[in-house]
């Protein structure tokens, strides 16, 4: 990496703390894996060695909110476990980011019925849609790649005193 | 003796005041009765050692929306010795909409016949626990009625607030 040759040379390397906090925070995002169905299986599969989502850092699946950064919400959002999901994004420290896996969570899917959320973004702010149904896991990997992308224009300051959704302005501008 | 012939004439002769419809389509024999004697004939199938229909696999019903007797719930069971099927229907009407449980013949029935409480409104009599299997316990609808709008009644779900 070039950073080892750089220390080697100068012994030292200039940065700012907004920088080298964006880029310790995006290359690090921990996941909530909420896989509510089918797409948890595609979920599952960019763990594992033949698309390793450990390449970006985000091996580490947790499986209490209270450590984790990304909720990637995989699978069917019914009315009845839309509290459920609200109830662990709740959990979850700010700064967080959710991304909706397939086509069901993004928009219901091909349940268009009584019983299934047309879309999680009724209920949470949603950061990347992710098509397919169900995505393929480098196509997660690809979400993924955009939310560090998010993560790494975020300054570290700008997380003082604000509430997520100016927040959620700001990185969107 | 073929089952499907000794179905109707034992049941003739140990129910002589019902009415039965035997129907046979397909392959598959079908028995119609009125709704009062359901718990005495599905317990008679499950302990005539002739007949011995240990398995409940279904119980469901169907809404006919502009019939007469709006409902009819059906019942799929098997006879694990003969390696037979058999389904039992009985007519329900809107104005009563409630039949006798079957949960204290088979077990299983507990579950299905709350499932079917959940989807159409129809109510078991002294059915041990009938509460909605599906859809949250303080729910107005009953989701499989033939009047009940595809994408729901808006706002009888609750969402959890957006911040």
């Amino acid at each position: 990496m070039g950073l080892e040759a750089k220390l080697k040379e100068e012994g030292f390397i200039t940065t700012t703390i907004d920088a080298l906090a964006a880029w310790s925070r995006e290359s690090s995002v921990w996941p909530m894996p909420m896989g509510i169905s089918c797409c948890a299986i595609e979920m599952m599969a960019s763990g594992d060695p033949k698309y390793d989502i450990a390449r970006f850092g985000s091996e580490v699946m947790r499986f209490t909110p209270r450590q984790c950064d990304l909720m990637i919400v995989a699978g069917t959002v019914t009315y009845k476990m839309a509290h459920v999901v609200k109830k662990i994004y709740d959990q979850m420290p700010d700064p967080k980011w959710v991304i909706a896996m397939g086509a069901c969570t993004s928009s219901g899917g091909m349940y268009r019925s009584y019983n299934v959320v047309q879309g999680i973004d009724q209920f949470l702010p949603v950061d990347i849609y992710l098509a397919g149904c169900p995505p393929r896991p480098d196509n997660l990997l690809n979400a993924l790649i955009q939310i560090q992308d998010k993560i790494g224009k975020t300054k570290a300051r700008d997380f003082q005193d604000k509430k997520l959704p100016d927040l959620t302005v700001l990185q969107n501008n | 003796m073929n089952l499907k012939e000794l179905i109707p004439q034992k049941l003739l002769e140990n129910f002589p005041q019902a009415k039965f419809e035997f129907v046979e389509y397909r392959g598959d024999l079908s028995v119609k009765f009125d709704k009062e004697y359901v718990t005495r004939i599905c317990r008679f199938f499950k302990e005539d050692p002739e007949l011995d229909f240990r398995l409940c696999e279904d119980v469901t019903a169907v809404d006919w929306a502009k019939r007469k007797n709006r409902f009819t719930v059906v019942y799929h069971i098997f006879s694990l010795k003969h390696n037979f099927r058999l389904r039992l229907k009985a007519d329900v009407d809107e104005s009563e909409c409630s039949i006798d449980t079957v949960s204290s013949v088979w077990k299983t029935a507990d579950w299905h016949e709350r499932e079917t409480y959940d989807m159409f409104g129809i109510n078991f009599n002294n059915h041990p626990d009938l509460r909605r299997m599906y859809m949250p316990e303080d729910f107005e609808y009953h989701p499989l009625r033939k009047d009940f709008p595809l994408m729901g009644i808006p706002g009888s779900l609750p969402l959890p607030k957006k911040d």
